[in-house]
């Protein structure tokens, strides 16, 4: 096993698997053509988890009702355990996730990192700046009329 | 009593064939596919999603293709699905100050640092139907500007400053979840505004439609409405630190009300708050304002009597999956309650029968 990753690292990989559209995952994947050996320590399960907001953004919490996430964990032949926590309830999307993650703890991690992850945080920075870029036109440009003092 | 009857099996199934018949419609026009749904009947999809309390577009979409566009069929599916699966745990509480924002405007500040950012909003068309719609047709992209970085501020911490409005209780006590425990009256402010936020829109407009027309009126002003995403934070046991497991679209309105003050609280304005699953406007507004009259006791004002402000009336009434179940139930069989109320009238007739022909006689 490679040296133990950055914990803000790893987080940032996994949110990113967690957000990533099932079929971009799993396009990328197939593409490396990786097909580590594992066993199965959590087989994927699809749950809730309750999703909470705050009273008027910035108080106590409060339950604002549930999300579906799939989840799954696994151990590579070398040791290394890869867990996935994903949105919604795709089985597949979960075990790929896993399975990057822990190639991502391995001497894959480069190989892995340049084929899925980099790829996909990039296509969902992409996606936001589209948004992004949307909403800024919409922003309203206020010019005076006229002003009342006249 | 109890009579056990059989039957009605055939005829039970033959109305399901039916169904599944008519859910189709004419086979000579397409079939709606679910992502057609989810990607085109996009606010349908969210309600289902709010009130149903799950957010997944592809279970509500389904919910609605199953429905027959029947909303509160769909989401009684999906209620009774949610109800299937394990719970993970909680997520963090959502920074919504954090949001990336496809809409963010304000009623109260014309010149809202970030800027008023209309979105892809009804707001302004002229609500005529366009027939243009009903031939197919591209759509051209819509135009793009030059967006700002960085997160856009809550209109309501400009307030804040100045100290002219009341500042919400620090805490990260866990919250009571009405969908483990039965709800109990008086409810904390949590648990009203978990059952406001999956509560029927058309029921919680209505409250807060009447707080504007005078019952409990709070002179609400949408301090700030914005709508966007989200990213849904979760401590994961197995690693020992949080991860990102989602990203979702909320819509979150602050309110700004006025407030005399009261005898140990100096004259500010005080907030309503409204956070609800997906771009779904007209409910967080509405929200907003009845969680606001609510708020009658802890800000010490008048208990006028106003509908808006019984708690009881408004968190019991506000759930659609319940009312429905109560109120369809009435059209199952009630056979042999019927028998016994109609012997009940014929027994009350025969007796008045019976007095009118003695007094008649006497």
């Amino acid at each position: 096993m490679a040296e133990m990753t950055e914990p803000s690292e790893r987080q940032a990989w996994m949110s990113t698997l967690a957000k990533a559209p099932a079929a971009d995952l799993a396009r990328l994947w197939d593409g490396l053509g990786l097909a580590p050996e594992h066993e199965m320590l959590r087989a994927p399960e699809v749950g809730a988890v309750m999703v909470r907001g705050r009273t008027g953004a910035t108080g106590a919490p409060f339950n604002l009702g549930e999300m579906t996430v799939t989840r799954c964990s696994l151990r590579l032949g070398c040791g290394a355990v890869g867990h996935g926590y994903v949105q919604g309830r795709d089985k597949a999307h979960a075990t790929t996730a896993a399975l990057v993650d822990a190639l991502m703890q391995t001497d894959k991690a480069d190989r892995v990192r340049e084929g899925v992850v980099t790829p996909l945080t990039e296509a969902l920075a992409a996606a936001q700046a589209t948004r992004r870029a949307k909403a800024a036109a919409t922003r309203v440009e206020f010019f005076t009329m006229q002003r009342g003092e006249d | 009593m109890y009579v056990a009857v059989k039957g009605g099996e055939r005829a039970i199934e033959n109305a399901h064939a039916w169904l599944a018949e008519e859910r189709r419609g004419d086979t000579s026009v397409a079939e709606l596919s679910v992502a057609q749904i989810r990607e085109q009947l996009s606010l349908a999809v969210n309600r289902v999603m709010a009130e149903g309390s799950l957010y997944d577009p592809d279970l509500a979409a389904l919910a609605i293709k199953q429905a027959r566009g029947d909303l509160i069929e769909a989401i009684f599916l999906i209620r009774a699905y949610r109800t299937t699966l394990p719970r993970f745990g909680a997520s963090a509480p959502v920074e919504t100050g954090e949001m990336v924002c496809d809409r963010r405007i304000s009623a109260t500040f014309k010149d809202a640092p970030g800027g008023q950012v209309l979105g892809p909003t009804f707001d302004y068309t002229h609500r005529l139907l366009d027939f243009k719609l009903a031939a197919e047709g591209a759509v051209p992209e819509a135009p793009e500007g030059e967006a700002k970085d960085g997160p856009v501020p809550h209109i309501t911490g400009f307030l804040n400053r100045e100290g002219l409005i009341q500042t919400e209780d620090e805490s990260d006590a866990t919250p009571p979840d009405l969908t483990r425990e039965p709800m109990e009256l008086p409810a904390s402010r949590a648990l009203r505004l978990q059952s406001l936020t999956r509560g029927d829109e058309g029921f919680v407009l209505g409250m807060a439609y009447s707080t504007q027309r005078g019952y409990a009126r709070n002179h609400a002003f949408v301090g700030e409405l914005r709508i966007g995403t989200v990213e849904v934070e979760m401590d994961i046991p197995e690693l020992g630190f949080a991860i990102g497991i989602g990203e979702i679209t909320l819509t979150e309105c602050e309110t700004v009300n006025q407030f005399k003050g009261s005898k140990t609280e100096p004259p500010q304005f005080t907030r309503g708050y409204g956070l609800v699953f997906g771009q779904t406007e007209r409910k967080a507004i509405s929200m907003a304002l009845v969680d606001r009259a609510l708020r009658w006791k802890e800000l010490g004002e008048d208990d006028v009597g106003a509908p808006a402000q019984d708690e009881e009336f408004v968190l019991m009434h506000s759930d659609n999956i319940q009312a429905t179940g109560f109120l369809e139930h009435i059209k199952l069989p009630h056979y042999v309650d019927f028998q016994s109320e109609l012997e009940l009238v014929r027994k009350l007739r025969r007796e008045a029968e019976g007095q009118a022909a003695r007094e008649a006689a006497e």
